[in-house]
């Protein structure tokens, strides 16, 4: 560390600003540069403590370019305060610089500056007032405004253009400050609108702006003055060239953007005021040169309100229209802005948005990211029936070579819009495995079951999808999710893949060693998932008896992960085991064909594919709970019955007790699930309540809590969550329990989670469930987010601290 | 039957409790101005001019300040000059080595506030002839009393290119002569 001598620089005379710029820029290193300022600031300091000496200025301002730099500088505060009320302009001009630069209205010393202030904004020079206003706009504190408002209201009135247009945006900050002395400024602001100056115009049209946005009185005050203002755009419109406002041919479109923007506030929801600006409205959209960016930037605002008001149609249209041309600009930005403001609209106006759909699907194309971004949002939202098959065409091409950021949104998306729109249930699935074959990595877990369900309801379809599964799983195992999907048909559908008559499908002669080989390809890699490797090793047990030659290699298999590590795995492989052993009577109906799974609404779908390990018990205790002979487990999966056939209405009458055990290929843990339950709530003593998170998506999750009230009553407390950045509405719980379970839902909080999780909503539950049964609930959670429902089911097995 | 379907679960829409004051962002949002800052940064991350227009802690100038440049330096060549940041529009330009970078509203005009940092730039050239960075640097003040004679308070205060040029000549002239006849050009206050 450089330490220098204070006393020593103390006597040297001050640097000139310009040079100690230099010395600065001139340090080779951070610690150099550290010390030139040390130095330097040790001198400004000492400075300061002398007596006016004529460098006042300078040494403030070689203070206020270190303090940009990013080094503390409020020694500099009081300096300023005196340089202020100075009576050089030299002086004050770097004081209130400085001002504005380190003092903000939380800082003490601000409070010192407003008598000078006040001075200063009575002063006979122009130039010193206009500081004062400069200042006070830019860090006037609450009791300043209040203190000073009086004086800048003169100020609007009885000056000159120069002041009068500098009080007009103190004006505004004062208002913005202390929303009450708006009243006091209207007046004068409406007196205003017939000056000349443009400066002092576009200050009023601010000021007016700022009054009416916060008070509804104002609003309906200034809406007698539209036909001025109109007369005014009008003016600047259709006005010769004016060489002081002309930025390339367009008069001054600062001010006629601030116009447009008032008039949007003033038509808004009104009827006369709208029809008294439609004409201008026309012209400006018509008339306006749309070459460079300064013509777009009126046009965009023009679009804007014309928009926002209650325009007539024609004229709606032909801000659409705009739009539409911005889509096709070379200019990446106004290709931006078109598609933002498209987004806005494609509610309100679908029709008039779509006729541009094939260039908002072209914008998937671009370069850019936030480009790429709004057209995906923006194309998810023109889908419709009529679109679908080339719509999904570009969507499936844009998810392929999409940035990794969206490439969630887009498949969660394109999934929505099958499900919405496929047009037959083939085209649908083929739909889904392309996504789940090129982006399997970025889909929602629902993704598999909800898949399985539509292969199952799809009976016709059973052949081809198996075939096409078999080949997917064959050139690629990395995908967990198709090939979740891909284990699952095979093993239920790998009679009809063997017998290799598929009309839809190239013929490929499928030995039964090919397809055993496959399987136990996902076994045995270390890219597949324990879920994953469940579902291969059931699907290769259903293949038991499905096929006729191999199933000694079955056998084999599965006896080989009865010794598995992994937990899940073994208990799967023994309880294979002991149907090929003890059970084996019994094999052929446990593995038979799965019934059709009814679909209600939300794609619901009964039990968990994605057996959960239960890693906390140990395993020789879930060995010897899976020994539990098959009939009793009978029993067990009675009540699950109970709660199955009861959401899911199946009028068909209970099938054979052996049959009922279909659950358990999928892969549900029930029934042992429900005893390691039992032991452990056993084990340990009751923990204190903590929030399970029970669904997550795309940033809203919802948990819940548990409470035992008594022997049979519990309160569950479901609490809703936004994490993301978009507003989520009409959140909604429903909530579902077995048969013999009392449910009471108390009324939610709200239904509202505000971005950015600023909020939540809570709902509490009271069960009671007094014959003891297995307690399961299922709950459908639905809102809204960016313009779409969401609707999904969730099912809780297993209630902590219970 | 599910008890779901129960008067109990039937929620009613209730309206959204007050949520309280918006925090999160750091004083950003407590004021609605057009521009919330305005920053110059050399391509290396050197900051040459910082000016804000709403009251922010100083801490949290400093973070924005990271951000901008993170985000700003960080973008491809022929990218769009728009970032969505927070709950602000950011809107950036290039000129030679000097990043001009506003902090916008979510509901302003984006392409307008290009155009204003365009005729920052335009007003910096006229008073410093063929303006670069060193200008800047070297009389930072400068930059600041032109940029306070063209926005005021987040908002564009004076839309003519002479009149603006006009008042900082007048200004430096006051200057210039009060330094050489100390008082004499200076009335007293009127106090």
């Amino acid at each position: 560390m450089l330490q220098h001598s204070y006393t020593h620089t103390a006597m040297s005379p001050s640097v000139p600003l310009q040079e100690m710029i230099r010395a600065i820029r001139s340090a080779r290193t951070q610690c150099e540069e550290r010390g030139v300022i040390q130095r330097e600031c040790a001198a400004i300091r000492a400075q300061f403590r002398q007596a006016d000496n004529g460098g006042r200025s300078h040494n403030l301002a070689k203070l206020l370019y270190v303090h940009m730099l990013g080094y503390p500088a409020h020694f500099g505060q009081m300096e300023c305060v005196r340089m202020i009320a100075s009576s050089r302009y030299s002086e004050k001009r770097v004081g209130y610089l400085g001002a504005m630069m380190l003092l903000d209205e939380k800082q003490d010393a601000s409070l010192l500056i407003t008598n000078s202030i006040k001075n200063d904004l009575s002063h006979s020079n122009q130039y010193v007032q206009s500081l004062a206003l400069c200042t006070l706009a830019c860090m006037g504190s609450a009791e300043m405004c209040r203190d000073l408002a009086p004086e800048i209201d003169r100020l609007l009135r009885a000056s000159n253009s120069y002041i009068k247009k500098k009080a007009a945006l103190c004006a505004v900050h004062i208002v913005r400050k202390v929303h009450e002395l708006g009243e006091l400024f209207a007046p004068a602001a409406r007196s205003l609108l017939s000056e000349k100056n443009h400066g002092v115009l576009h200050g009023a049209v601010v000021l007016i702006t700022e009054l009416c946005e916060r008070s509804s009185e104002s609003l309906e005050r200034f809406r007698k003055t539209v036909p001025d203002l109109v007369q005014i755009m009008k003016g600047l419109v259709i006005s010769g060239y004016s060489p002081e406002h002309d930025v390339a041919g367009i008069s001054d479109p600062f001010l006629q953007v601030r116009l447009l923007r008032l008039l949007r506030i003033l038509g808004r929801n009104n009827e006369t005021a709208s029809d008294a600006m439609n004409d201008l409205l026309a012209q400006v959209a018509t008339n306006t040169d749309s070459t460079k960016t300064v013509g777009n930037a009126v046009l965009y605002e023009t679009v804007l309100t014309v928009l926002d008001i209650k325009s007539e149609s024609g004229l709606r249209v032909l801000a659409v229209n705009i739009l539409g041309r911005f889509l096709l600009n070379n200019d990446r930005n106004i290709r931006y802005i078109a598609m933002t403001s498209l987004q806005k609209i494609v509610g309100t106006d679908h029709n008039a948005v779509q006729r541009h759909r094939g260039t908002i699907v072209d914008c998937l194309k671009d370069q850019d990211a936030s480009v790429k971004r709004r057209a995906l949002d923006l194309s998810l939202a023109l889908v419709s029936a009529s679109n679908i098959r080339s719509m999904m065409k570009e969507l499936l091409l844009f998810l392929s070579s999409c940035p990794p950021e969206l490439r969630s949104q887009a498949a969660n998306g394109i999934f929505t819009a099958a499900e919405r729109y496929a047009p037959s249930k083939r085209w649908h699935i083929d739909t889904i495995l392309h996504v789940l074959i090129t982006a399997g990595g970025d889909v929602r877990d629902e993704t598999v079951p909800n898949l399985i369900q539509l292969i199952t309801n799809t009976s016709e379809l059973h052949c081809y999808t198996v075939h096409k599964l078999y080949r997917a799983l064959l050139s690629d195992i990395s995908q967990q999710s198709l090939v979740q999907v891909a284990c699952w048909c095979i093993g239920e559908y790998g009679d009809l893949l063997l017998r290799g008559d598929c009309q839809e499908v190239e013929p490929m002669q499928v030995c039964e060693d090919d397809v055993l080989d496959a399987l136990e390809t996902v076994l045995q890699s270390h890219m597949s998932s324990t879920a994953t490797r469940g579902f291969a090793l059931t699907a290769t047990m259903k293949l038991s008896t499905r096929i006729t030659d191999n199933v000694d290699r079955i056998r084999s298999i599965v006896s080989i992960y009865g010794s598995c590590i992994d937990l899940e795995l073994q208990q799967r492989a023994v309880e294979y085991n002991a149907l090929f052993k003890k059970y084996d009577h019994m094999r052929a109906a446990v593995l038979e064909r799965m019934p059709v799974i009814e679909r209600n609404s939300s794609g619901l779908i009964n039990g968990d594919p994605t057996g959960e390990p239960v890693k906390e018990v140990q395993p020789s205790k879930v060995k010897t709970e899976v020994s539990l002979p098959l009939p009793q487990a009978a029993d067990q999966t009675c009540d699950l019955l109970d709660l199955l056939s009861s959401s899911e209405q199946q009028p068909q009458s209970p099938p054979a007790a052996g049959s009922s055990i279909l659950t358990q290929p999928l892969g549900t843990d029930c029934s042992a699930g429900r005893d390691l339950l039992d032991l452990l709530g056993g084990l340990e003593p009751t923990p204190p309540p903590t929030a399970v998170t029970v669904y997550e998506k795309d940033g809203v999750t919802l948990t819940i809590v548990c409470e035992k009230q008594s022997d049979s009553a519990m309160t569950v407390t479901l609490t809703g969550f936004n994490s993301s950045d978009c507003d989520v509405s009409s959140f909604t719980l429903q909530a579902a329990v077995p048969k013999s379970v009392q449910l009471h839902m108390k009324a939610p909080s709200g239904d509202s989670l505000p971005a950015g999780g600023a909020a939540k909503v809570t709902q509490v539950v009271l069960l009671n469930n007094p014959n003891k049964v297995n307690l399961k609930m299922r709950i459908r959670v639905s809102y809204s987010c960016r313009g779409s429902t969401v609707q999904e089911t969730v099912q809780v097995d297993s209630f902590p601290g219970l | 039957m599910i008890s779901g379907k129960s008067n109990n679960v039937s929620i009613s829409s209730q309206l959204l409790m007050s949520l309280g004051p918006h925090s999160d962002c750091g004083c950003v949002r407590s004021q609605r101005t057009m521009i919330h800052f305005i920053l110059l940064f050399s391509r290396q991350g050197k900051l040459r001019l910082q000016k804000w227009y709403t009251t922010i802690a100083d801490r949290e100038k400093k973070k924005v300040i990271r951000d901008m440049l993170m985000l700003v330096l960080a973008r491809p060549p022929r990218s769009s000059n728009f970032i969505q940041w927070r709950d602000l529009k950011i809107v950036y330009k290039r000129y030679a080595s000097l990043y001009f970078c506003a902090g916008l509203e979510n509901q302003d005009n984006e392409l307008l506030a290009l155009e204003v940092l365009h005729r920052y730039v335009e007003l910096l050239d006229k008073y410093f002839g063929n303006v670069c960075e060193l200008d800047i640097i070297f009389n930072f003040e400068k930059a600041y009393f032109i940029l306070d004679e063209f926005l005021m308070g987040g908002e564009v205060l004076e839309t003519s290119k002479v009149a603006v040029g006009g008042c900082l000549e007048d200004a430096d002239t006051l200057q210039e002569v009060q330094k050489n006849t100390m008082d004499e050009y200076m009335n007293k206050p009127a106090y």
